[in-house]
């Protein structure tokens, strides 16, 4: 597929938000750190607000994708059939949700857990849409795994740990810095497994649909002469990545460095000295990462439409 | 339930892109607005079409076969594109089983298309809603056009007959009869999509000459009794009449 730089934002941005509300709910539900109410009222309220604003970013993003961005408003329709419409909906209830727990924190509401475990619950099932979309396209074998589901919800809360480590460094709150990091590389750790396995996964991937198929001619030797048109179309634009092998193994192998040990030794050098600028790093080395994880994912997806578009003439 | 579809005969089908120039004459021309044509007389011409012919090579020289292989929207019987359309923009006709996409509800996600095995939909780039084969719906339910003319435009102007259109539901039908008598066959089978449109395959053109043909019945000698009698080990033509 060719990668969407919308949605290679809006994917990476709203996962962070998402991992980054899960650590503030989960902080205040066991008390970690053990912060008086100022600190904690302080620290959850400023989480929020960078949540908030990470997943507005995501979803500005998410319009450049669109044809006609104004019809927008349409999409929540078909949300018995499509995981794009359900998306549709769960992202802006993820956003209130979170907008809410902020706001009752700010107003020194007592009922922020309450709030918080439906946002939570919302945040979860906005996890389980975004990747359905991908994961329930059976043609694309690449993503029609369980994994993409683990890697979505992993890497998310792995990059929003990360910037909850950040944010509470930048707080000022040390408490919370250690168990923080703790829990970041935990994660970090284990999406690195299950992105490892689905990587491991699509290069043993055999395409279900062949030439063969495709044209339904049973013949082991069938080569393409001529696709019909010669300056191109959607079907050569939208389904191709159009770049080497050499670029998308660059891309891989630059992703599982950029996400996986560069961003966790970043940390451990921030957490030892207590350096903000390490922890900045790491979070934003790990992003980064993920981009170019993102642009990998789409990039790799092998469409059987392509199996039409072989030669030009 | 009807299921309009296509049959398409790739034993006939000379590869002359007549259906592919007919279908975007006919779509352009009609209420839905044109179809998109980017610098369609320089270098890089680019445009939405609903129909493409291509040509595909089978076998090794010397045994080689040159396939022409017209691809249009399958309207499947279980559309994978629809389901996935977050507007509803994308359906399916429950009259007739076409499947439609309603240009004023499409915000151009383009999400239908990744879930086409086929790659039957195109983007259009000017007016950034995505378009598809309409089985030329203004057409073939249009009651003003004699009965004869109500069918696609790219099966009118097919010089060889290779597209037959009709009701695959309805066993009289033209197409069904020509899927059940020429094996037709679906495209990408594995996928469980069941597309409506099928394909006629390839078949041997050969001639049986039979012994019997080769022979003047009423050469004198044979009538005289001096040709000896032709020995018959293949099959005559009687054992082939019915």
């Amino acid at each position: 597929m060719q990668p969407a730089f919308s949605v290679i934002f809006l994917t990476t941005l709203i996962g962070a938000a998402q991992g980054l509300f899960l650590a503030l709910y989960g902080t205040e539900l066991i008390n970690l750190g053990g912060l008086g109410p100022a600190d904690s009222q302080r620290f959850l309220v400023t989480g929020s607000l960078v949540a908030l604003v990470l997943s507005a970013l995501g979803l500005v993003a998410s319009f450049f994708h669109l044809g006609h961005p104004e019809r927008a408003w349409r999409s929540a329709a078909m949300w018995r059939t499509s995981w794009l419409s359900r998306e549709v909906i769960a992202l802006p209830v993820f956003m209130l949700g979170v907008f809410l727990y902020g706001a009752s924190h700010f107003l020194g509401w007592s009922n922020t857990p309450l709030i918080g475990a439906a946002t939570a619950l919302a945040c979860l099932v906005l996890f389980v849409c975004t990747a359905m979309i991908y994961a329930s396209i059976r043609f694309l074998q690449e993503w029609a795994s369980p994994l993409t589901l683990v890697n979505y919800l992993l890497l998310g809360c792995a990059s929003g740990m990360m910037l909850a480590t950040l944010l509470a460094a930048l707080s000022g709150l040390s408490a919370l810095v250690q168990p923080y990091a703790l829990t970041a590389t935990a994660l970090t750790l284990l999406a690195w497994v299950t992105r490892s396995l689905s990587l491991v996964r699509n290069a043993r991937l055999k395409p279900k649909s062949t030439l063969q198929s495709a044209i339904g001619i049973k013949h082991p030797r069938i080569v393409q002469k001529a696709q019909g048109f010669m300056g191109g179309s959607f079907n050569t634009r939208e389904f191709f990545h159009g770049r080497s092998p050499e670029l998308l193994s660059t891309v891989k192998w630059g992703f599982l460095l950029l996400v996986f040990p560069l961003p966790l030794m970043c940390m451990a050098l921030g957490v030892i000295a207590a350096s903000k600028e390490m922890l900045f790093i790491a979070f934003f080395t790990q992003y980064f990462g993920l981009l170019a994880e993102r642009w990998f994912f789409f990039a790799q997806a092998n469409h059987p439409q392509n199996l039409y578009y072989q030669n030009i003439s | 339930m009807t299921q309009l579809a296509l049959v398409i005969d790739l034993n006939v089908c000379v590869g002359c892109h007549a259906c592919v120039t007919s279908c975007k004459q006919w779509n352009t021309s009609g209420t839905a607005g044109a179809l998109v044509d980017i610098n369609p007389y320089g270098a890089e011409p680019n445009g939405t079409f609903f129909n493409r012919v291509q040509t595909f090579e089978v076998g090794q020289f010397p045994n080689t076969q040159t396939v022409h292989f017209p691809k249009s929207c399958l309207h499947c019987e279980d559309p994978p594109c629809v389901p996935v359309c977050p507007t509803g923009a994308s359906y399916k006709r429950a009259e007739d089983g076409i499947v439609l996409v309603d240009y004023d509800k499409c915000i151009g996600c383009k999400y239908c298309s990744w879930a086409c095995p086929y790659g039957a939909r195109e983007f259009d780039e000017e007016r950034k809603v995505m378009t598809k084969c309409t089985l030329c719906v203004d057409r073939v339910t249009d009651t003003a056009l004699p009965a004869s003319e109500r069918k696609p435009a790219c099966v009118l102007a097919c010089p060889s007959n290779a597209r037959l259109f009709g009701d695959i539901h309805d066993p009289e039908s033209v197409v069904s009869k020509a899927i059940a008598e020429r094996g037709g066959y679906q495209l990408m089978p594995e996928w469980g999509t069941s597309p409506s449109n099928h394909y006629l395959p390839r078949r041997k053109t050969e001639i049986r000459i039979h012994a019997e043909d080769l022979e003047r019945v009423d050469n004198p000698l044979k009538i005289d009794g001096q040709l000896p009698e032709h020995a018959h080990r293949d099959p005559g033509r009687e054992d082939f009449a019915t």
